[in-house]
């Protein structure tokens, strides 16, 4: 089933109500009929969107734009497909099947997460994976893999689940972390990785532009979880894999201490 | 029946539902796996005294382990899942655990969960760490060496324990020679454990005694020095007699752990010394599961 753009739309529209679950329950004629909100009006699928029918379980938004919000969230089974890039909140509440974005996701993307994987080819903005504003808890299953940068906050309050980015992150990573397992790839780092986390993990690749003074140093270990980790994780992420072969040593700095502090940052550094 | 002049009698051997689950271990090195599997499989033959039954299944390459180690597979059975959890734990914590360099993992999914890290974790004193990936829970442990990791759970299965046959000589060689034979034919395969030492068993047992506060005691029908004391169940020329005893995970694996060694052991031949090949049961109504020797050497 397949739902191409016509025109960059002029407001930010809601498309909550184009996963593989909700459409299962409608007929392939009601499917121009359904009403997507944009600004503070809804407009029918068919007016924004050329539709070609075919399987609800396998959804592909073409010639996207970072003006669609929403895509796949509460997904529960299923494959939706993006060529282009969304916008904010994709993949919210993702609770199964697989998202794929071929372009940048916006704010937000992952949050409330409990399962099935996303995966975005771009870039991800601030708060991948993490809790919305008020939630007390972000991510908590699945995997989301990121090929680009991903923004400020990267799995803010996440709960539990994996998150993998490619290139470099933002500021705060793992802010108010309370579990799970966050690997950064590239070598930039912003400032300030682990604030306020609680537990859980964050590997990084390279060194934060300034570190908290809230985390101890564990010294450099070859840590055998390292190993157990990427063999679970292997072929998820291609570059991952690459460094999979590396050197298992990794530096831990464990804190936030002025959060509970059992929370580690592993430095894999060569 | 005979095979290369050994009797085969015509009798079965009786065996018991048992629960059982597989763990993998892996560490540094194969040598190192098989140190903490040792210890793990110690004072483990007989649920007697025991409280279970475990040995070694076999070796696994490092691409075949979770962590990409070399390891082991290992085999534990108890009478019941309960007493199953008690012996994991106590073993696991006591003999893995504290075995330089190891990691314990679950070799079985399904049936009624067995904690593994989940009751050890509390040895990290807060310090632990749960690590879910993918549908798996992992502990990392902290401990002198790094750390400690294993699965939350294992799975458990019910299993075959208490597969057996005997083997009769005329003497002492020829009975240890024909048994060692079965049991380097039937560490080949997997989904079975041996749990005597050395694979062989020479104290069998039967149920009861005339001591009241004893469960079981000497096979006096199968003891050559009492031949002319009690009602022996030896052939006049017999000299020694060794039981070997098989714990399996299903009764096909048992079948076919019984047939290999049979035919192992049936290699040495009248020649050699070989009497008879027999097998210890109950009068069939203790066991759940029944191997017929002339059947499964059919």
């Amino acid at each position: 089933l397949t739902f191409r753009l016509k025109a960059a739309p002029e407001w930010r529209l809601d498309l909550s109500p184009l996963t593989p679950d909700r459409l299962a329950a409608v007929a392939s004629r009601d499917v121009p009929r359904i009403a997507i909100l944009g600004g503070n009006k809804t407009t029918p699928a068919g007016d924004l969107f050329e539709i070609a029918p075919g399987d609800p379980s396998d959804i592909r938004i073409l010639d996207s734009c970072d003006k669609l919000d929403f895509i796949g969230r509460d997904m529960r089974s299923g494959g939706i497909t993006v060529d282009g890039n969304a916008g904010a909140y994709c993949g919210l509440n993702l609770a199964g099947g697989e998202l794929t974005v071929n372009g940048n996701v916006g704010d937000y993307a992952a949050a409330g997460m409990s399962a099935g994987r996303l995966k975005v080819a771009g870039d991800a903005g601030d708060h991948l994976g993490g809790a919305l504003p008020g939630e007390m808890r972000g991510m908590n299953g699945g995997t989301t893999v990121v090929h680009g940068r991903a923004g400020q906050r990267l799995g803010d309050r996440m709960r539990r689940g994996t998150i993998i980015v490619e290139g470099d992150i933002g500021a705060y990573a793992a802010s108010r972390m309370i579990a799970g397992t966050i690997i950064a790839l590239g070598s930039g780092v912003g400032s300030y990785p682990g604030f306020g986390m609680k537990r859980g993990t964050l590997i990084l690749r390279g060194d934060a532009e300034r570190e908290l003074p809230t985390f101890g140093d564990c010294g450099r270990h070859e840590l055998p979880f390292l190993n157990l980790l990427l063999l679970q994780l292997r072929d998820i992420s291609g570059r991952l894999d690459q460094f999979a072969a590396q050197s298992k040593f990794v530096h831990r700095r464990v804190g936030d201490q002025a959060a509970g502090g059992k929370g580690e940052i592993l430095y894999w550094r060569n | 029946v005979n095979i290369n002049g050994v009797a085969i009698e015509d009798t079965f051997a009786e065996a018991f539902g048992m629960a059982a689950t597989r763990l993998i271990i892996t560490a540094d090195s194969l040598a190192w796996a098989h140190v903490a599997a040792a210890s793990f499989s110690g004072f483990a033959t007989s649920v007697i005294a025991c409280g279970c039954e475990a040995g070694l299944e076999g070796e696994l390459k490092a691409d075949q382990t979770p962590d990409g180690r070399p390891g082991v597979a290992v085999l534990i059975f108890a009478m019941s899942v309960k007493d199953l959890q008690k012996q994991v734990q106590t073993r696991v914590g006591q003999c893995i655990l504290t075995t330089a360099g190891t990691a314990c993992f679950s070799g079985l999914e399904g049936g009624q969960p067995i904690k593994i890290g989940g009751a050890l974790r509390y040895f990290g004193d807060g310090f632990q760490i749960a690590k879910r990936i993918g549908e798996r829970r992992f502990w990392r442990i902290p401990v002198m060496d790094g750390e400690f990791i294993c699965d939350d759970c294992a799975g458990s299965a019910q299993a075959v324990g208490g597969g057996n046959f005997i083997l009769v000589a005329n003497s002492r060689s020829a009975a240890l020679t024909a048994a060692e034979r079965a049991v380097a034919a039937m560490r080949k395969l997997s989904n079975i454990v041996l749990p005597f030492p050395g694979g062989m068993v020479r104290s069998g047992s039967k149920v009861g005694s005339k001591y009241k506060a004893l469960i079981a005691s000497t096979n006096d029908a199968y003891c050559p020095t009492l031949k002319g004391q009690t009602k022996t169940a030896l052939p006049a020329e017999a000299a020694a007699v060794l039981e070997v005893v098989i714990d399996g995970m299903t009764p096909d694996s048992v079948r076919e752990a019984m047939r290999a060694g049979i035919a192992a052991a049936c290699t040495v031949g009248a020649k050699g010394g070989m009497l008879k090949v027999d097998a210890g049961n109950y009068g069939g109504k203790l066991g759940k599961f029944h191997f017929p020797l002339r059947e499964i050497m059919a």
